[in-house]
């Protein structure tokens, strides 16, 4: 076309980047890999290849590691470890900086790299993936050097094995391999097989950095190398991909003392209430579902939209969707590349093709020949009974529902198994920030969508997983308190045959929704002291008591809305009849336990209340610092309903350490007692009774923990499930909590000093960081 | 009201597309509009990097910015000699021999603004390239000069041969919320200009939000506007991407209600050519092709010319150009 045709046409014709760098660093490294292990690469074994999914040309060719390469890479990793933690924060920090200025140096090449091989268009790897990953790695090169300052009692995991998704090939990287590192950690990475090719030029650049050896490791291949990582020598399992695949690693590392992390899927809802700036609402949309094609776990890929504006917000949309520019991800003037693998279309057209309900729009735009693309679809008028509205698509897929109030629209957005981000567009501060708290989702975005930072925890809560990634919140996940635990032997109950201790029979019931209950099976057991006299008997607590009683604690949501101040009051009112009784606790527990230190844990639970008490209103949230004017606020929200096997050996302060900072933070419980000592409990619940203590915020049950760990683990309306048992249920619970992949924390038969102070802790156990962003400016 | 216009000029929207006849002030509307600052901050941001023009297109589009320049000179030291160096400009705005080595020969500017005093100058230098002589008016730039004067100087340009009007609106309905006044005076320029067409100023560096920008934008095109314009270019804010993108959005919600296409003037800041790409492409995406011509779009700008003339030059010849190698107007 001459100029003149094109000044009457104003098409944009094309702009591509060069692929030539990357092609030629391809070359340079022969276009095989092998894996980079012990500080070098290894010789490429038998493999598959890695495709440009826009083209279908192959990249290079990949090895799938054996269980040998992983091991090695293992053995390296456990090797390089204590030197790298030993090196200390600065001496680490200096390490990461390198690795943040050589990733600046590169940043096109692994721009491009990661473009040729994951088929975003450049712009996104460009603009957003390589800048982040860089910014990533400056943060927590920060985090090491204040590690020991503001740290005070952490170290390193050890060995982390981390496995990432093909969605954001390097910028996954960055968010698992930079706190690790500045933590003191020593890592085992392999990223997907679609996209391995930016691991491996990290991997590089770890070398350029002069990274001690063994201290990244990078093995190649497909979900069995995942398999051999989560089974492998490591202590630390950190995932990100799909739900399936998290619980399958929930599962398998259960019980295994490997701490664990999973970012899993989500159907993030993206609200658009009737007062918003409604083209900018949409201009959003192209960021949150049509970025990276879509192919983003937090997407916002469920409109909920207000009823008065969709007629309007949808036209608009349709207008919209018809001016992206779909085509060759290196093209600079593109806004939706190349879905990742055949595999991957086949699915999304699957999904669209199998639903028969709403209205399907598709962009009017032509598709390129060839290539892995699908075109820009929404889908209006769907009901959340609609499989479209629950599953994860993971495409370019827009679907859609209406609501007519903010209280719906709450609901709709809760109507969900995921919980990773939500987007909430209104004009009216109020209703912002009153929606913003009531959205189950680890992330929330104000007028805006799909922003990250370093700075900023990210991650989710229900199926979309837990743990979170950048921020101070993000640390957590890459340390552990110092000091080893001794093993907890299992603490036997007594048994005899002797008279009531009292002649007047004592009925302990159990304790659901602030009324003794009997329990539902109509068994008891009787309770001996040391001597073998009969202290009193206790019901036997079967799988519909755990019913009634999570279903108690999930009726008494308003605790979690009660100020701080009001939670600290019941503590301390809960401490102040506690401490009326102290001699006949104290007396109790002699008798109960057989010991003479029932007065120390009576001042003990006593202390404890006081403590979480005063930090009810005190655990304060932030404002993390992030790069926009505007502010991202890191609210610490309670995780819900806590369910607890407690501890055996401490039957007053195991209980009371459980359900104190659990109730400051807005929790509810449902607390089993001490197996062998249970009538501390069941004591106890009479100071609840007069400690105004609201029905249902503390539920007790008794009976065999080993019995009840399974129902209590598997209920999928539990969100966290907590095991101090003496019984070995450490890995029954944790494999029963993949259900619903609530939230974990066993003792691993490992003993707990229960007089010990460590409130941060229990704190940051008992609640969940909500990241609300609000930009501002007028 | 009068519609017909005598001469056949291309960049005048009456030639193809019916002309603004406003409609009622609607209240509920203008109150309901919303513009998210930040949100329109970050998409203005993204948009350099969003879009990419390369090679020939680069060059049509260089080119299509060059029609669409209205080619300014608005100072107080303004004379007839200057002038009629600025209407040979925007006969000529690039080299015979770079548009013909780019097959563009007969190019020229969307329009040449000038003062009132300085109209009848530019009509006679500018008589038969069928560019025509757009006028500030209404008291520009400030628009404090008694209303009865401003409707008067509407009249006398008109007279002496304009064929646009720039009026600016009085920024005090706006900072006051008084959306009558700014319609009825808007409507009252409207009427002075009869086939003149007219390009409300809005001076959004002076409005205070984007609220107020797509506010008044939607006012003005009710009470008849041709075009909107971002700036008189004598603010210390002139137009900027998020303007544009208010008030361009609102010329899109004004053409989905009534059918009408209001066209669009940035002025003041937009000096390089790269500037101008980001423009057309925003332009291009927001509002559609058919705004990508003269008669519904104009660059306000005085230097953008000499900026896209070397990068012109650089297409053709592939070596860096200088400011020097080029006429000046």
């Amino acid at each position: 076309m001459t100029v003149k045709e094109l000044f009457d046409s104003m098409d944009y014709g094309p702009a591509p980047e060069s692929a030539a760098e990357a092609l030629a660093w391809l070359v340079d490294m022969g276009d095989r890999f092998g894996h980079f292990i012990d500080g070098a690469f290894t010789a490429p074994g038998a493999g598959f290849e890695s495709k440009n999914p826009a083209t279908g040309e192959v990249l290079a060719t990949i090895t799938q590691a054996t269980q040998t390469d992983v091991d090695a890479a293992v053995k390296a990793a456990r090797k390089a470890q204590p030197k790298w933690e030993k090196l200390g924060g600065p001496g680490r920090a200096r390490y990461l900086y390198a690795i943040a200025r050589l990733l600046q140096k590169h940043a096109r090449l692994f721009a491009v790299l990661e473009t040729l091989d994951n088929g975003k268009p450049i712009r996104e790897s460009r603009d957003i993936d390589v800048p982040l990953a860089q910014r990533h790695f400056y943060y927590h090169a920060g985090m090491a050097q204040l590690m020991e300052e503001v740290l005070p009692g952490r170290a390193a995991l050890g060995v982390c094995g981390q496995i990432i998704p093909w969605n954001f090939p390097l910028l996954m990287l960055a968010w698992k391999v930079a706190p690790a590192l500045a933590m003191g950690n020593t890592v085992v990475l392999k990223p997907a097989e679609y996209t391995s090719l930016t691991a491996l030029l990290f991997a590089d650049i770890c070398t350029q950095a002069g990274l001690p050896r063994g201290v990244v490791n990078i093995v190649t291949g497909d979900g069995a190398v995942g398999e051999m990582i989560v089974a492998a020598e490591v202590d630390k399992i950190a995932f990100t991909g799909s739900t399936s695949v998290g619980r399958r690693i929930r599962e398998a590392t259960a019980g295994s003392g490997k701490a664990l992390t999973l970012e899993l899927g989500g159907k993030s809802p993206y609200i658009v209430f009737d007062d918003a700036d409604l083209d900018s609402a949409i201009e959003g949309l192209v960021d949150a579902i049509w970025f990276n094609q879509g192919q983003v776990c937090c997407a916002g890929s469920r409109l909920l939209v207000q009823e008065s504006v969709a007629e309007t917000f949808h036209a608009r949309l349709i207008a919209r969707m018809d001016k992206l520019r779909i085509g060759n991800p290196l093209d600079k003037c593109i806004d939706v590349g190349a879905v990742v693998d055949p595999v991957q279309l086949a699915t999304i057209r699957g999904m669209v093709e199998a639903n028969t309900a709403g209205q399907v729009h598709q962009a009017d735009i032509a598709l390129p020949a060839g290539g892995c693309y699908y075109p820009p679809t929404l889908i209006t008028g769907l009901a959340p009974s609609d499989r479209l509205m629950q599953e994860e698509i993971f495409g370019p897929v827009l679907v859609s529902c209406t609501f007519r109030t903010p209280a719906e629209a709450v609901e709709l957005a809760n109507n969900s198994r995921y919980g990773l981000a939500a987007t909430v567009w209104t004009e009216n501060v109020n209703l912002a920030l009153d929606i913003a708290p009531k959205l189950a989702a680890g992330v929330v975005w104000v007028n805006a969508t799909n922003l990250f930072d370093a700075a900023a925890g990210f991650g989710g809560v229900r199926e979309s997983g837990f743990g979170r990634e950048g921020g101070w919140e993000g640390l957590a996940a890459y340390t552990r308190p110092v000091g080893k635990a001794k093993a907890l032997k299992p603490v036997e109950s007594f048994s005899g045959s002797g008279a009531p201790a009292d002649p007047i029979d004592r009925t302990a019931k159990l304790y659901v929704g602030g009324k003794q209950a009997r329990p539902d099976g109509g068994y008891s057991r009787p309770v001996w002291g040391k001597g073998g006299a009969l202290l009193g008997h206790v019901g036997l607590a079967n799988r519909k008591d755990v019913r009634n009683a999570v279903e108690a604690a999930q009726g008494a949501a308003a605790w979690g809305r009660a100020t701080g101040h009001l939670r600290a009051q019941i503590l301390y009112y809960i401490a102040e009849n506690l401490s009326a009784r102290a001699g006949e606790f104290a007396h109790r527990l002699d008798a109960i336990t057989g010991a003479r230190h029932g007065a120390r844990e009576v001042e003990a639970s006593i202390q404890r209340l006081f403590t979480y008490a005063a930090w009810a209103d005190k655990y304060d949230g932030r404002v993390h610092s992030v790069p926009i004017r505007g502010v991202a606020l890191a609210m610490n929200e309670p995780v819900g309903v806590i369910g607890a096997l407690c501890a055996d050996e401490a039957p007053l302060l195991g209980l009371v350490s459980v359900m104190a900072p659990a109730l400051a933070m807005g929790n509810r419980v449902v607390l089993v007692a001490s197996e062998p000592f249970p009538l501390a409990a069941t004591d106890f619940y009479q100071v609840l009774d007069t400690s105004d203590v609201p029905g249902g915020v503390v539920n007790i049950l008794t009976g065999s923990h080993a019995e009840l760990a399974a129902p209590l683990a598997g209920h999928l309306n539990l969100d966290a499930v907590w095991s101090f048992s003496s019984t070995p249920l450490s890995k029954a619970v944790e494999a029963a909590s993949a259900g619903n992949l609530k939230r974990s924390w066993v003792n691993n038969a490992l003993a707990r000093d229960w007089f010990a102070n460590d409130s941060a802790e229990w704190l940051a156990q008992a609640s969940e960081v909500k990241n609300i962003w609000v930009p501002y400016g007028e | 009201m009068t519609t017909a216009t005598t001469e056949r000029i291309a960049q005048l929207p009456q030639v193809s597309e019916p002309r603004n006849p406003g409609m009622a002030l609607d209240l509920d509307w203008v109150r309901g509009v919303q513009a998210n600052t930040s949100a329109i901050e970050r998409r203005a941001a993204t948009l350099p990097g969003r879009r990419s023009v390369k090679k020939d297109y680069q060059a049509a589009w260089l080119l299509r910015a060059i029609s669409c320049i209205d080619l300014t000179t608005l100072s107080g030291d303004d004379t007839v000699q200057r002038v009629r160096r600025l209407c040979a400009k925007a006969r000529q705005p690039v080299s015979p021999e770079i548009l013909a080595a780019l097959g563009m020969e007969g190019l020229t500017v969307g329009a040449v603004c000038v003062y009132h005093d300085m109209v009848a100058a530019a009509v006679e230098a500018l008589e038969g390239s069928g560019i025509p002589v757009a006028a500030v008016s209404t008291g520009f730039p400030a628009g404090l000069s008694p209303f009865h004067l401003r409707v008067a100087e509407i009249g006398e340009s008109v007279k002496a041969g304009a064929q646009e009007i720039d009026i600016v609106i009085s920024r005090r309905h706006v900072l006051g919320g008084d959306w009558q006044a700014l319609y009825e005076e808007m409507r009252a320029f409207r009427e002075a200009c009869g086939p003149a067409h007219v390009k409300a100023i809005l001076a959004t560096g002076e409005l205070g939000t984007l609220r107020n920008v797509a506010r008044a934008s939607l006012v003005c095109m009710m009470a008849g506007a041709d075009f909107i314009k971002t700036s008189t270019g004598k603010e210390s804010v002139n137009a900027t991407l998020p303007v544009s993108l208010v008030m361009i959005r609102a010329i899109r919600d004004y053409h989905e209600r009534t059918g009408i296409r209001i066209g669009y003037k940035p002025a003041g800041g937009i000096s390089k050519a790269k500037d101008a790409l980001v423009y057309l492409g925003l332009i291009k995406d927001e509002l559609g092709d058919r705004w990508l011509r003269p008669d519904l779009f104009r660059f306000g700008a005085s230097s953008l010319l000499g900026d896209i003339e070397r990068q012109l030059e650089h297409h053709v010849t592939g070596a860096y150009s200088a400011g020097y190698r080029h006429a000046m107007g």
